[in-house]
């Protein structure tokens, strides 16, 4: 075959359109790749890191020779040759599981029923607050943190149960937030369900109590489940709040006990927080995966992930 | 729609009222202890929701409130009041040396004596214990006898009462319980004794003066609420209240001092100190510049994603973007100190792997350019999934015929990615930009957790660093100041600056998008 007819060859199949399809999906495939590994990597090294007993940072390879769950165990800090004085992992799980349960279902309620006076009912200053709630959220209570940590030690002086380093004094801050962007969501889900069902239960009698939890209430449920799910793993993951609130080991959170417990020489408790950031981690990220088109749906109504 | 609040039940009735009874109650003992505990803010704020929810629950017309009414409370006390509170400490010098109240700082000040050179006078005798701790036997000029210990009451005394021995020709006892009584002379030459004072602190006390006088102390400092000023009863001088502290005419100061109005001094001391002017130059550029990259790296990769992928057709779609979406699902704190972990210049494998590869190993925590490098690498890393997701939804919904139709006019890939697409995405996610640039104005969980603000800028006041932005400067300030003393009153004049820059940027967004606009017509 002639030079002239393998390039007139080439021509015709580079040309087809079939053959520029597959050409370009196989780059986007290759790009794919690299970007799956820049976004996969930190996994894949907690992981390795997680099972390499050596729990070291300086030492470990991607795939670890001898792998084992130790780094696990040690996390019930009992194995005396890797002993880490205040480590209660096991605690901080629990607290940041219970505050984040407890913050949660109580904002919920809050929301929900805040947004069923919004979208079902008319009163006077009705559009005003719902434009005030949207403009307080500009301020993140970042910027009030030492307002908060007085307003907290202050209460703590006259109910010690509510005071610093209490899991209730820092619920009830999170409480603050409840009447957040959340409304608007809600409301605007609430909005899309029909007024005839609130009339059938009127003509039958019912209050508007009634109405709301016999009637609406269970049409909520998908609504409920994202933003329940959206409100807990962002408690879970707060960190400042607790970090400033709580300062008592035992009363941590995970994230707070996570972030003191590597502070200093964290190249020898490498394996050990690896181990116990992917505990942390892991039901979090599956939820995520799971929901994402839910959660991708409640997002570009205007959430940052925070 | 019709609202049902005239045919409430008697049982609903009774409910309402028992209900407000009760809250009145819990609400009015938090306020009476705020009061008695000099909580003023606290208890003003309470008396506020107080008063907002007699009305919500006990006006008909207020009904609708009633079924938000624990939400407002909770949004009042714990976010509105917080502002308010943190504008208030902005305009005093509340921080260290400044922490009491006025009236906990005078109290403090008036407890300090001073030896009288003349004044009521005791003879005395000594008795010391075995762990070296003193007791005093004091006769007054009437013949009164009293027992005066450190911490206790003087009181009145006499031999053979219990634990006091039987006196003595003199009539002092020869012996008190658990101590030794010191003769003349070795009481004489006690070099500790004439420093102890006895008695209760704020009391009466009593303390040596001569080895054969004792005398009581006296309050040194007096206070005048009518000048507002404080005398010194030894030297005569006085002090006056300026900022805060009680200061005489020559420069002397009083401890402690208490909380009091500065006016502008914070913002001024913001603006023109020159310890502070250097650092706060750099923190405030920075705090610009690392922002406006993130959101832009984190905006074109998560469009460049989306567009790639965007096919319908494409191959493993699904577990692609589930991959990439990875970063996004994991609590941000964890990952960002896996990050840490993996940045480590000397033991992380990122330099493990270039050192071995390219033989170079970046300082990215000692180096400010490696150093911020590193926070924008990190945080593409964290941010770009969530601009995949939001740029692909918004991606779907630009009509294909427009793209149809600038083919055939002729119009290339580019073109028509600048002409239509990023146009009409702008449109979509312009608001999520402006609020991911606000995110990231306060990124502190980054700054703080990947590097603590470091690497520090070298002769910065308080502690300062070249990544850090304002908020991990206002943490430090307020929090973290290892050694150098909290300054709540500086730290909340920064964070009013920070609340009038994101809400002048969210202003400005919200005029521009016509937002409100479009609020009013989906309420």
């Amino acid at each position: 075959m002639s030079s002239t007819s393998l390039a007139q060859t080439y021509q015709r199949i580079s040309s087809s359109k079939k053959f520029q399809e597959r050409f370009s999906i196989a780059i986007r495939l290759v790009i794919a790749v690299f970007l799956i590994f820049f976004s996969i990597f930190p996994v894949l090294w907690i992981l390795s890191a997680a099972l390499d007993p050596r729990n070291s940072l300086t030492t470990q390879d991607l795939i670890p020779p001898n792998w084992s769950f130790d780094n696990f165990l040690r996390l019930f800090n009992k194995d005396p040759n890797f002993s880490f004085g205040d480590l209660k992992y096991w605690t901080w799980l629990w607290n940041s599981v219970k505050i984040s349960t407890i913050s949660t279902v109580l904002s919920l309620s809050l929301t929900t029923m805040a947004a069923y006076a919004f979208s079902r009912l008319r009163f006077a200053g009705r559009i005003t607050l719902l434009k005030a709630i949207l403009l307080i959220q500009v301020f993140p209570n970042l910027l009030a943190l030492v307002a908060i940590y007085v307003l907290i030690f202050q209460a703590g002086q006259i109910v010690p149960a509510i005071g610093l380093n209490t899991h209730a004094g820092l619920i009830l801050v999170y409480m603050g937030g409840s009447m957040g962007l959340n409304i608007w969501l809600m409301k605007g889900f609430l909005d899309t369900i029909p007024r005839a069902i609130d009339e059938s239960g009127m003509i039958d009698g019912a209050s508007n109590f009634q109405i709301f939890y016999q009637l609406l209430l269970p049409l909520l449920r998908p609504i409920l489940i994202v933003i329940g799910i959206l409100s807990f793993i962002g408690t879970y993951g707060d960190f400042i709040l607790a970090r400033i609130l709580l300062n008592d080991s035992s009363q941590y959170t995970l994230m707070v006990g996570l972030q003191i417990f590597t502070a200093g020489q964290f190249d020898k408790k490498w394996g050990v927080f690896a181990a116990g950031a992917l505990i942390g981690a892991l039901p979090i990220m599956i939820t995520y995966l799971a929901l994402q088109d839910q959660i991708a749906g409640g997002l570009t109504q205007g959430a940052v992930k925070e | 729609m019709k609202q049902k609040t005239g045919n409430e039940s008697p049982l609903g009735l009774l409910t309402r009222v028992l209900l407000v009874v009760v809250l009145d109650a819990a609400i009015g003992w938090f306020i009476y202890n705020s009061v008695q505990l000099g909580f003023t803010q606290l208890a003003a704020v309470l008396a506020v929701v107080l008063v907002m929810l007699n009305i919500i629950f006990l006006l008909p017309q207020a009904y609708a409130y009633r079924w938000m009414a624990i939400g407002l409370s909770f949004l009042i006390i714990f976010v509105i009041y917080p502002i308010l509170f943190t504008v208030y400490v902005a305009f005093t010098n509340y921080g260290d040396g400044h922490l009491l109240t006025k009236e906990q700082a005078l109290k403090s000040i008036q407890q300090a004596t001073y030896l009288p050179e003349e004044g009521k006078s005791y003879s005395w005798t000594a008795y010391k214990s075995a762990d070296n701790q003193y007791v005093l036997w004091l006769i007054d000029s009437n013949g009164d006898t009293f027992l005066a210990k450190v911490g206790e009451e003087i009181v009145p005394a006499k031999p053979g009462d219990p634990g006091i021995g039987e006196a003595d020709s003199k009539g002092i006892p020869q012996t008190i319980e658990g101590f030794q009584r010191l003769n003349t002379l070795l009481a004489a030459a006690d070099k500790e004794l004439p420093n102890i004072k006895f008695g209760v602190e704020g009391g009466k006390t009593v303390q040596v003066r001569s080895p054969s006088e004792a005398a009581e102390l006296q309050i040194r400092y007096l206070y005048d609420e009518a000048t507002d000023t404080v005398t010194d009863q030894e030297t005569g001088e006085i002090y006056y209240n300026i900022d805060g502290t009680f200061t005489s005419r020559t420069g002397k100061t009083i401890n402690p001092g208490f909380r009091a109005v500065v006016g502008f001094k914070n913002f001024i001391q913001f603006a023109t100190s020159p310890a502070l002017r250097g650092p706060l130059v750099r923190i405030m550029t920075w705090n610009f510049v690392f922002p406006t990259i993130s959101v832009l790296s984190t905006f074109f990769l998560g469009l460049a994603i989306a567009i790639m992928f965007n096919d319908p057709n494409f191959p493993l779609k699904k577990i692609i973007r589930s991959l990439l979406l990875i970063p996004y699902t994991i609590p941000s704190l964890i990952t960002i100190l896996i990050w840490r972990g993996m940045m480590n210049p000397e033991f992380g494998i990122i330099n493990r792997t270039l050192e071995r590869w390219i033989g170079v190993a970046p300082p990215w925590t000692t180096e400010p350019i490696w150093a911020q490098a590193a926070v924008l690498l990190v945080n593409l890393w964290l941010g770009y999934p969530y601009f995949m997701l939001v740029t692909s939804g918004a991606l779907q919904s630009i009509p294909a015929d427009l793209y149809e139709a600038a083919t055939v006019d002729g119009a290339g890939a580019w073109v028509r990615f600048r002409k239509i697409t990023l146009p009409l995405l702008l449109v979509a996610v312009g608001p999520l930009l402006i609020a991911s640039f606000v995110f990231n104005f306060n990124n502190f969980n980054l700054i703080y957790l990947f590097i603590n603000g470091g690497p520090p800028i070298v002769g910065a006041q308080t502690q300062a660093g070249h990544t850090d932005i304002l908020i991990s400067y206002v943490y430090n300030l307020a929090f973290a100041s290892g050694g150098r003393g909290v300054q709540y009153g500086f730290a909340s004049a920064i964070s009013i600056i920070i609340f009038i820059i994101v809400g002048a940027i969210t202003l400005a967004q919200f005029r521009f998008t016509n937002m409100w606009e479009e609020v009013s017509q989906n309420v």
